[in-house]
């Protein structure tokens, strides 16, 4: 009974759940090397009789996947590359620098965390086209640079700076370490794992990004992958196996990601003080 | 309190002073002098960036809300015109309650999903880190994807939803194409991406000690007793931040429903409201004043309505989590 109750039900709901969470991926997939008969086929069709590999080959011929990937693997990297250089720094100064803005500082963090988008996306866009930026790649990437839009990130990175024992800190200090030295020496290095998780949530989150796109960039050349799979939906809205293809191309490096990056991911989010 | 707890508790570094001669205070002057001196040097990039990116556009956006600005237009003072219409006109209070119904079902919704989610999760069994990994994809698959295969998935004919449903004799219903199942529709394509919020309760249960569970037992407590009064408090603060957290999206709820809106409308639809308006949402009204109509006007009061509206909520779910959340002693 008790056997029953602790491994038998969990295993079952587990296994039940992943199934449900599983099936519409593996109906994109299926979908995706259909022809267009069995598209519609009724009853439905769940193994593609004979895989339509070209269904692929089409989006190919249709789109330009390499350059969308390229424009978007551009923003994700440069996104990635400006938080990780503001986001510690800030992280930092809220956390082992003891000054009198410090709490001011953590406030205004909180602050940016809770404001919504909507309140800076008008006069933003309306700063960037005056200083005709609009169309180019400096709205969607300056703003990580500088911290903008990072306020969770900075929070995480901070909850876990706040781990490391500050005696650490003042140790160094004594011993006449400059801050500099202290944070590149001794912070970031202690700090790899929270960092890199930072590294990907932040590339997750740009790559997916729809409508920082959507306002900035207007022309065909520079779309990202989410916009050019927008752009191409709106003329391709039947041909479904079409769209799922490219759905499957767009996911796909995604899921790599993550399978790479999953422990330290989990391992950083746990580490964080977020746990409470 | 989550963010609050160790804002304040590093004491001010305490450097060796021997004697308390003249010297020494002028040191430890000059000392947090350039202590000021370092915090505003890291933090630097961080507030050039607030200022530039944060401040200077939520003055702007809030003077743009008195105006009548539309980037063709000379710009002209018009007062409170603009939060007059938010009150007049009938579409936002559509989207507003399109907007409600979304924070009111599709939070607790979410949330509930992903702590049970976790709480499979956190029990040993074999091969936890692919079933980890199975739940958490869906929260990392793009949104436009996700959009995508939800309508394909959805699709009243040959979706995958309804082609299940038939073969039980059921008549599934026509999802994203009538306003009854528009908004449950989104509903199910959220439960299925919370992943995201999965993991941080994963992490949260992790943390909860054994010894709680120990204790619980011998006093004799159910799984429901031990869920009550052992695994709910001790993740109290972490449901907090994922509520606010949560509480926050959904106001601003916005990709998956313009995507959905403006796909399954034939043709160049401009409205993007969906079914008998039943995916205008807030935000995507905002959007369409600001950017399809060009009122900036209209759209600046309406961003700091909805700034207004989810600063009141976080305030107010603040003042209530006194009542629930526990912070365990350290």
């Amino acid at each position: 009974m008790s056997t029953l109750k602790q491994k038998v039900i969990p295993y079952t709901l587990l296994v039940l759940c992943s199934a449900i969470f599983a099936l519409p991926l593996l109906w994109l997939l299926s979908t995706s090397l259909k022809s267009q008969v069995e598209l519609f086929a009724d009853p439905p069709i769940f193994i593609p009789h004979n895989p339509q590999w070209h269904n692929y080959a089409d989006v190919f011929n249709t789109i330009n996947f390499f350059r969308l990937t390229g424009n978007t693997m551009f923003i994700s990297i440069m996104a990635v590359i400006g938080v990780l250089i503001s986001g510690p720094l800030a992280a930092y100064a809220c956390s082992h620098i003891d000054w009198r803005g410090k709490n001011i500082l953590f406030a205004i963090i909180i602050a940016t965390m809770l404001l919504p988008y909507q309140v800076t996306m008008v006069p933003l866009y309306v700063l960037f086209s005056k200083m005709n930026l609009v169309g180019t790649y400096v709205p969607l990437v300056l703003p990580a640079f500088l911290g903008a839009g990072a306020g969770y990130y900075i929070f995480l990175l901070r909850q876990f700076f706040l781990t490391l024992p500050h005696s650490l800190v003042q140790a160094a200090r004594i011993d006449g370490a400059t801050e500099a030295r202290i944070y590149v020496q001794i912070i970031l290095p202690l700090c790899k794992p929270v960092v890199s998780t930072v590294g990907v949530l932040v590339f997750l989150s740009t790559w997916s990004d729809f409508l920082g796109p959507l306002l900035y960039l207007n022309d065909q050349k520079t779309y990202t992958l989410s916009l050019g799979l927008y752009a191409f939906m709106q003329t391709h809205y039947i041909q479904w196996e079409q769209l799922m293809a490219a759905s499957a191309m767009f996911t796909v490096p995604i899921i790599i990601l993550f399978f790479f990056a999953q422990k330290q991911l989990i391992e950083g989010i746990s580490l964080t003080g977020i746990k409470g | 309190m989550l963010w609050e707890r160790d804002s304040l508790s590093i004491p001010f570094p305490s450097f060796p002073t021997y004697s308390s001669g003249v010297t020494e205070e002028n040191r430890g002057l000059k000392m947090r002098k350039k202590n000021n001196m370092t915090g505003l040097l890291f933090a630097g990039p961080f507030l050039i960036g607030f200022l530039l990116f944060t401040l200077y556009p939520t003055g702007a956006s809030l003077f743009y809300s008195f105006t009548n600005f539309n980037l063709f237009k000379p710009l002209k003072w018009i007062g409170l015109e603009n939060y007059k219409w938010i009150i007049e006109e009938k579409e936002v209070l559509i989207s507003i309650r399109n907007t409600m119904y979304m924070v009111i079902i599709a939070t607790p919704v979410s949330l509930a999903v992903g702590l049970f989610m976790a709480m499979l999760l956190n029990t040993k069994v074999r091969g936890q880190s692919i079933f980890r990994t199975l739940f958490y994809i869906p929260s990392i698959v793009p949104v436009i994807a996700s959009s995508l295969v939800w309508m394909w998935v959805l699709n009243p004919q040959s979706g995958m939803i309804n082609s299940i449903l038939k073969i039980f004799g059921v008549n599934g219903p026509n999802w994203l194409l009538d306003a009854a199942w528009t908004k449950p529709s989104l509903i199910l394509m959220l439960g299925w991406g919370s992943g995201g919020i999965m993991i941080i309760f994963l992490a949260a249960l992790q943390e909860v000690p054994r010894s709680l569970y120990e204790a619980a037992d011998i006093d004799g407590s159910g799984e429901l007793g031990k869920f009550y009064h052992v695994t709910l408090p001790s993740i109290s603060p972490i449901i907090l931040f994922q509520l606010i957290m949560s509480l926050i999206t959904y106001f601003q709820f916005f990709a998956q429903a313009f995507m959905l809106s403006s796909l399954t409308a034939s043709g160049p639809d401009q409205s993007m409201s969906g079914p008998e308006n039943s995916l205008l949402f807030y935000a995507i009204l905002l959007y369409r004043e600001a950017f399809v109509d060009f009122s900036m006007g209209h759209a600046s009061a309406m961003a700091w309505v909805l700034f207004l509206i989810t600063g009141i909520v976080t305030w107010l779910v603040f003042k209530t989590s006194k009542k629930w959340v526990t912070y365990g002693g350290e």
